[in-house]
């Protein structure tokens, strides 16, 4: 069997074209957004919380002119509750799926097939930054419309932009869960994670308004990062360093998918070299 | 690689019909789970073209001989083999189409788009069309998975493995579950692929699937490969025969008989296992002339694949070898 490691190298004479590949990543991408379109409790989900939270804290609660520090409440809850939609939409975009078709032998049945492992991983991917635009937008729509928010269009682009490549860490963060839950288990635990972070980085309550202790402990919670360069658009950030978010962004997406990783190869360790 | 080339005069060696050459072969194989011994130095080579069954009870290690054949599991020793390289290398996995087991597929893609996203991975998939007549899906390409009856999901999963068009397909226990409609309705598509020239094993644990279908059956119990052979040849391993009757003659009288291999009581017949049924029979009638109620049957694959495996077994009674 040591023998047998050695003959996993890939043949180099085989290889599938470029436009191949491509149509394969097209295909999986496709199809795993129109499998969880239709899967309502993630599309419905994912996409009415946060815009609900919204209308109710952003439209419904607060009076017009309401403002956190110089900032419209409707405003200030853009970027925050984006950040909330995002990570949503990219958690339960990945980690769900993730566990219930490696638990339920669907992966199985994949890996069996010629299907290139990166594929399905970055059409799950895919998904969660597809469904974190949808949020977003939706947001700035209702916003706009019936929150009286004022929004430059290449900040309003700007705003998207951060938050659509902000699902990235949490797509990351999602992976690394899929690896190491059950498929029953998984939205639990998603949401055990998802909305204790969510409120310790500040993103039901504006983070000043959080004791002392809190607003510490955010600077060490991806989606406080995250939710900074996002209202530093908006003009209301805590004008920290913006290089620091996205450091510690991009640090946290690299722990993530290296444990990731760590359960890619678990599992692949029990297959054949 | 090494493994591919050893194959060929090995099993000319070991006296199997030349059915062609061995295009998957596990090779000396065990897995291990634990304590558990899944396998045990299994040597199973599939030949161009052939339908093998592997036949055994649940537990006996016909899905890990499965998955050591499509990569999913990594052997505790020996090697494994197919179409001259390693089951996880691209190339290998775009010539061979499985079939698993699963317990859940995603539920809210429709027929046709399952087919069309694993079409996709393969070089030259077969028309959507023609996957879907072979498959007998084409009255349900529309419909969404979850809406499914479990023989039409079962099509569908088999359909997944073939869209490919593979050399070489494994199907786990493709009808597990199934009524008898939809068993025999896959039975005729899987025949459909073997008529195009495909090799296919299949795990079965009906005896009488093994038997409609297959060319060479593998029989494995708990891990052990303990018989092979055509369907014909494995009953013939066993006794030929079976005669049921009502006598006056005692039990022992009858086993001493030149020809009976085995006698069992059942209720108020006997039931005699023998190789050959006339002269057995000339005797009988001749030491009991009030001999009634005589039936003769041929032993059919179950009792075949009872006592084989029962051989196997150290504990169970000889009820049926009558050893």
């Amino acid at each position: 069997m040591k023998m047998a490691t050695a003959l996993t190298a890939l043949n180099p004479a085989y290889a599938r074209s470029n436009s191949h590949l491509a149509a394969i990543f097209w295909k999986e991408a496709k199809y795993e957004f129109l499998t969880r379109l239709r899967l309502r409790a993630y599309s419905l989900s994912t996409i009415s919380f946060p815009l609900m939270f919204y209308v109710l804290f952003g439209l419904v609660i607060n009076p017009r002119d309401a403002a956190v520090g110089g900032t419209t409440v409707t405003t200030y809850l853009i970027p925050t509750y984006g950040t909330f939609g995002v990570m949503g939409a990219s958690l339960f975009g990945t980690a769900s799926g993730l566990a219930a078709e490696r638990g339920l032998g669907w992966l199985q049945v994949k890996r069996a097939s010629p299907m290139p492992p990166f594929a399905y991983f970055a059409a799950k991917v895919a998904l969660g930054m597809i469904f974190s635009t949808i949020v977003v937008l939706l947001l700035l729509l209702l916003g706009v419309t019936l929150g009286g928010v004022h929004l430059p269009l290449p900040d309003a682009a700007k705003l998207v932009a951060i938050l659509v490549a902000g699902s990235l860490p949490f797509c990351a963060m999602g992976l690394a869960i899929g690896y190491f839950v059950g498929p029953n288990s998984a939205v639990a635990v998603i949401n055990l994670i998802y909305l204790p972070l969510s409120f310790c980085s500040g993103l039901w309550v504006p983070i000043m308004f959080l004791p002392k202790l809190l607003q510490q402990i955010a600077h060490f919670l991806p989606p406080y990062h995250l939710a900074q360069l996002a209202l530093g658009v908006v003009g209301a950030g805590q004008h920290e360093s913006n290089w620091a978010h996205w450091e510690a962004l991009i640090g946290f997406s690299l722990i993530c998918l290296g444990v990731a990783r760590l359960g890619f190869q678990r599992d692949e360790g029990k297959m054949y070299g | 690689m090494i493994a591919a080339f050893q194959e060929t005069e090995e099993h000319q060696e070991q006296g199997f019909r030349p059915a062609g050459e061995a295009i998957a072969r596990l090779q000396s194989v065990s897995k291990n789970f634990g304590a558990v011994h899944a396998l045990r130095n299994v040597d199973l080579p599939i030949r161009a073209g052939e339908l093998v069954a592997l036949l055994g009870p649940n537990g006996a290690g016909k899905t890990t001989a499965v998955k050591l054949f499509l990569g999913l599991a990594k052997p505790t020793a020996g090697t494994v083999s197919v179409l001259g390289g390693n089951p996880v290398q691209s190339e290998v996995r775009t010539r061979i189409g499985a079939m698993l087991q699963v317990a859940k597929v995603p539920e809210t893609l429709r027929v046709r788009e399952h087919i069309d996203l694993f079409s996709s991975y393969y070089p030259k998939p077969l028309p959507l069309a023609e996957t879907l007549a072979i498959a007998g899906l084409g009255e349900i390409k529309n419909r969404i998975f979850g809406e499914l009856s479990g023989g039409q999901k079962q099509r569908v999963l088999f359909a997944l493995a073939l869209c490919g068009d593979p050399d070489l397909l494994f199907l786990d226990e493709p009808t597990v579950g199934l009524d008898v409609e939809a068993r025999r309705l896959l039975w005729e598509q899987i025949r459909k692929l073997v008529a195009r020239g495909k090799t296919v094993l299949l795990t079965t644990h009906y005896l009488q699937e093994a038997d409609a279908l297959a060319d060479r059956i593998v029989v494995i119990n708990q891990g052990t490969i303990v018989a092979e052979g055509t369907p014909a040849e494995i009953k013939a391993q066993t006794t030929g025969r079976k005669i049921r009757c009502v006598s006056r003659l005692d039990i022992e009288t009858v086993r001493a008989l030149p020809g009976v291999v085995a006698v069992r009581q059942d209720r108020d017949a006997l039931e005699i296992r023998v190789a050959q049924a006339e002269p057995v029979l000339r005797e009988l009638l001749a030491r009991d002339a009030g001999l009634s109620d005589v039936e003769v049957t041929s032993a059919g694959l179950e009792e075949a694949f009872l006592s084989l495996t029962q051989n196997n077994d150290n504990n169970s009674t000889a009820a049926v070898t009558g050893r």
